[in-house]
């Protein structure tokens, strides 16, 4: 099993690879409170970034919904927790199968009747403003006037109700990212993740080839969806309150896929190193700002805009595919994606 | 407003995720244009109309350009970033108060019977009207709406033929933003304006485009009836907070079962 | 002066007062105060309202005496991760008390990080409940919750009703759709049993998005329900919405009753002028009769000529008196000396309505009393409670035609 994964990784990528898990798994020894925090937004968006880009950068489909799928999942097992006292390993079950479902209903209804490009997009959309909307009025967790979990005391990190410190969370997200890599390698390199590069370079042309199209652009979305769900999970339980205004706006589907948009899309490394970038990025800018002793609200964010011009502009498949090139990586298989990329328009 | 999204849309094939932001642009201009010259938004909509015709027109051929054989999300990255800078630009420029206008006809209203008409909501209706009909004519009757098109039909085609698709690319990109000036002007008549009011509006153009059908004008005319009238009876019906998810829900239903849009054309 | 100019000076006006320890008389040792807003996003227009009572406080504290405080300003851009982070950055920073953050959400998850690395929080405004009934040892509240608020204004009203002499039989209640109006839809009934007194019937309750453009369907619903006052829970603009409204379907209720924002607030008056006139506010307020309230107010017009002193300023600045307080008792920066000195405050010579500044054992400020505030003629008047008024009240409303 082990051996068939690491198959035909170049042994840079891996030493590289493994570098990089070292350093992030010390990383809470040598780290104040603030750059743990840091640490834990920029694997949170690696994590979602990662699920995001099973559907976007294997399947091809754009989803600018995701928030959907952390809203509710973040609420299935807040609302188990707060309501039944289920612990959220048994309560993150409810999330999976309630943003699974979600996403299979979306799917369903897209890939039946044809709701493809563009329109697919506007859809996932529709379906996120109407959960934001639908939970502003579910009074059983509180609708709009928000979702508090009890906070208990800090002294203990008790993992089985994901009630501690922030070193806990920064090692649950690290565990989540780092395996939702493992699941996206060997997802790309099986028989589906091959199907699905069919289907987003030509659907027709898997279709002709015997591809059940469908039925793999449903597998993504539902996997997709299920992964999302989890960092809802952590999500709820991190910050310990949910608004519908917050966590399902569109706003926060669309900061949780310019990491992978960045980094590379379609990539494995691209959703890692876009996040590591914009978060890093985000924190820079305001420390520039501090130094300068700039202190107009809003000059920070116009920067942050214009680099994201920039990056768009002059590396269109990202950060991720010309820097594998420059590290010697470019034929590995941790960037198989990437190459089918290349050929792209 | 959803016009404007409508014809840059139908031809570009671009999706504007800067829209809203856009029309709070021309929203603050003519804002600008009231305190300094006392001119009536009604009035103001003509020259704001005309800059925002030229940014678009800039946008189009510097920006976007490069971005029309990219895909979606690229192109869709690009505006986002345009929409991030132009809010905080706006907010170190403004400030994030509210700001409004008052005409002589602000609180005016007609009694129809039972009926209590807003004034300054006619008015803008008619303004709208007239920029729709006169966006109809250009496309129908001048050679230059006709190439446009002619784009839109069959991009290739129209290679073929010889017609400079690059800057009639970028004209009816400034077309779309003078619609959306002249909304902004208009809408600047009816309610206030504060620099994080433009993603809800691009939301709505999007809802109402799309289920009047996208590249469609008449569609988009009537997108936004539909979607007004939607809300309106959900919101008299069940509870007003709730009024937007029946717009939504329209929107689903029609991107299921007519996704080119109510009145829009199949393949187009 | 624009503006623009205008926010460039406060800027330098901040800097200086922060950079220069000359102008706040020569204090042996000073304390950081991390102070976490939403200066820009959605919530910009509260954040950076909040923010301008940072540098009038800074100098009243000084005039009363109290040590020196050291503002570091964290922007929250309106988003719960960025508000995380800044707090945890400010700490690192050698922010010894945080103060913030205006929304609930964002308050929640700083006060986590105030409670985890043990640095006292003051919060200025947020209404949510629960943040309080957590058991946080390091967060402290000097402002209202949601039921305090409703309790407050109903009392309030019963005086206003009385001294005007007009009691509406029948009420409609509309409120906007989020944390706020929510919190008070749901305590509203249960409260208002606590005053039999009350001479209206809710006849019907209307709840609108917050994100609504257009209210003319809600007015028309709630002038069709025949209700002789209007009580509202509303943000800023959904107020301008709906007074446009009231004038253009010609209905004037003979109360409009708000027991949140918005009907008092600049950009109201600004934008209504003599339309604006007539509503009762029932807010957390200031007291205008208290020495400090004077003092503050006569800083802040100096400072601010075109923006009337409100809530915003008031509870931002009370926070720094907290904290400026309690530094000052506790003699040492030591976070536990600190919260514990916070615990025990007893500030008397303060700016809002009610006995005083003092924290219960959850950390709440549960002595805070609300005031009723009347529009009248572009300015704000306080007309109830008697002892901390400074008019009488006026009603009916008047016909928005006949003005």
């Amino acid at each position: 099993m082990i051996a068939r994964l690491l198959e035909g990784v170049p042994r840079r990528g891996l030493v590289l690879l493994g570098l990089l898990l070292a350093a992030l798994v010390v990383f809470p020894f040598f780290a104040s409170g603030y750059l743990l925090t840091v640490g834990f937004l920029v694997l949170y968006f690696a994590y979602v970034g990662q699920s995001w880009n099973i559907m976007m950068g294997f399947a091809g489909q754009l989803s600018l919904g995701h928030s959907l799928y952390v809203g509710l999942g973040a609420y299935a097992a807040a609302a188990l927790y707060v309501h039944f006292g289920v612990s959220p390993w048994i309560g993150l079950s409810a999330s999976i199968a309630f943003s699974g479902l979600a996403g299979a209903v979306i799917g369903f209804l897209a890939f039946r009747f044809g709701v493809a490009g563009v329109y697919f997009a506007i859809l996932t959309i529709a379906f996120a403003e109407f959960a934001r909307i639908g939970f502003d009025h579910f009074a059983w967790v509180q609708g709009s006037s928000g979702f508090f979990l009890p906070v208990a005391n800090y002294a203990t990190n008790d993992l089985w109700n994901l009630r501690g410190s922030p070193t806990m969370f920064y090692y649950l997200m690290l565990a989540m990212s780092a395996a939702a890599f493992v699941l996206c390698h060997a997802l790309v390199r099986s028989r589906m993740g091959y199907y699905w590069q069919a289907i987003r370079e030509s659907p027709e042309a898997a279709e002709a080839l015997g591809i059940n199209v469908f039925r793999y652009k449903m597998a993504a979305v539902v996997i997709s969806a299920a992964m999302t769900s989890l960092a809802g999970v952590v999500f709820a339980f991190y910050y310990n309150n949910l608004f519908p205004e917050q966590i399902f706006h569109i706003s926060r589907s669309i900061e949780l896929i310019l990491g992978p948009i960045i980094g590379g899309i379609g990539t494995l490394v691209g959703p890692l190193v876009g996040a590591l970038l914009l978060t890093g990025l985000a924190e820079g800018m305001r420390e520039i700002m501090l130094q300068l002793k700039v202190d107009v609200p809003g000059v920070k964010q116009v920067f942050y805009g214009l680099c994201l011009l920039l990056v768009v502009m002059f590396l269109p498949h990202g950060v991720w595919p010309p820097l594998a090139r420059r590290l010697g990586l470019e034929r590995g298989g941790a960037d198989g994606a990437a190459r089918a990329d290349e050929g792209k328009p | 407003m959803a016009l404007g999204l409508s014809v840059i849309f139908g031809v570009v094939r671009v999706v504007n995720f800067a829209h809203g932001e856009m029309m709070t642009v021309a929203m603050y201009l003519a804002l600008m244009l009231f305190t300094a010259l006392k001119l009536d938004p009604l009035v103001s909509l003509v020259p704001i109309a005309a800059v925002l015709f030229v940014f678009g027109y800039l946008l189009q051929a510097g920006l976007i350009s490069p971005f029309i054989n990219r895909p979606e999300h690229s192109q869709f990255m690009l505006l986002v970033a345009v929409a991030l800078i132009l809010v905080n630009l706006q907010l170190i420029a403004f400030g994030p108060d509210a700001k409004g206008i008052r005409t002589s006809y602000s609180f005016d209203s007609f009694k129809l019977g039972p009926l209590v008409v807003d004034a300054a909501k006619v008015y803008a209706a008619g303004a709208a009207l007239v920029v729709a009909a006169a966006l109809f004519a250009f496309f129908r009757f001048t050679l230059t709406g006709k190439a446009i098109r002619a784009c839109a039909d069959n991009y290739h085609g129209a290679l073929v033929v010889g017609l400079n698709v690059r800057r009639l690319y970028a004209l009816t990109f400034g077309l779309g933003a003078a619609c959306v000036g002249a909304a902004g002007a208009m809408l600047m008549a009816v309610i206030d304006v504060t620099p994080a009011i433009g993603p809800a509006y691009t939301l709505l153009a999007f809802v109402i485009v799309i289920t009047g059908g996208l590249g469609s004008m008449p569609g988009a005319l009537l997108g936004g009836l539909l979607i007004g009238l939607t809300e309106a009876l959900g919101g008299v019906l069940f509870t007003p907070s709730a009024k937007s998810m029946f717009a939504f829900a329209l929107l689903v239903l029609v991107l299921l079962f007519r996704p080119q849009g109510i009145l829009g054309r199949k393949a187009a | 002066m624009d503006r623009r100019q205008f926010n460039k000076a406060a800027a330098a006006a901040g800097l200086a007062t922060t950079l220069s320890p000359a102008i706040v008389r020569a204090q042996a040792r000073r304390l950081k105060v991390g102070v976490l807003l939403p200066r820009s996003g959605v919530q910009a227009g509260i954040g950076q309202d909040c923010h301008r009572a940072l540098e009038v406080g800074s100098r009243i504290l000084a005039d009363l005496g109290l040590p020196g405080l050291d503002i570091m300003n964290g922007d929250t851009e309106s988003n719960v991760d960025v508000g995380r982070a800044r707090a945890e950055r400010l700490i690192s920073e050698g922010a010894q008390l945080l103060v913030g953050a205006f929304d609930s959400g964002q308050t929640t998850a700083i006060a986590q990080v105030a409670e985890q690395r043990g640095v006292p929080l003051v919060i200025n405004i947020a209404a949510a409940p629960p943040i309080t009934e957590q058991g946080y040892k390091f967060v402290f509240r000097n402002f209202p919750t949601a039921p305090m608020i409703l309790g407050d204004a109903f009392a309030n009203q019963l005086e206003v009703f009385k001294a005007t002499g007009v009691s509406p039989k029948t009420a409609v209640f509309m409120h906007v759709n989020d944390t706020f109006g929510v919190a008070m839809q749901k305590g509203f009934s249960g409260v208002m049993q606590k005053f039999p007194a009350i001479p209206y019937k809710v006849v019907d309750t209307i709840a609108y998005d917050p994100a609504a453009r257009d209210l003319s369907v809600e007015v028309t619903k709630a002038r069709a329900s025949g209700a002789e006052a209007l009580v509202m829970v509303s943000r800023l603009n959904d107020a301008i919405l709906i007074t446009r409204e009231l004038v253009k379907q010609r209905w004037a209720p003979s109360a409009i009753l708000s027991m949140g924002p918005g009907w008092y607030e600049d950009q109201y008056l600004k934008t209504l002028g003599k339309l604006g006139d007539g509503p009762i506010s029932f807010v957390p307020w200031y007291d205008p009769n208290k020495k400090l309230a004077k003092a503050l107010e006569a800083a802040h017009v100096k400072a601010h000529p075109e923006i009337n002193l409100n809530t915003n300023h008031i509870y931002t600045f009370e926070a720094l008196l907290v904290a400026a307080d309690a530094f000052k008792r506790a003699g040492s920066a030591d976070p536990k000396a600190l919260a514990d000195a916070i615990r025990a405050t007893n500030i008397t010579d303060n700016v809002s309505t009610g006995p005083g500044i003092q924290f219960d054992a959850k950390g709440q400020n549960d002595k805070l009393r609300n005031s009723a505030i009347q529009n009248r003629g572009g300015k704000l008047v306080v007309v109830a409670p008697a002892s901390a008024s400074n008019a009488k009240p006026e009603l009916p409303v008047r016909a928005y035609d006949k003005r």
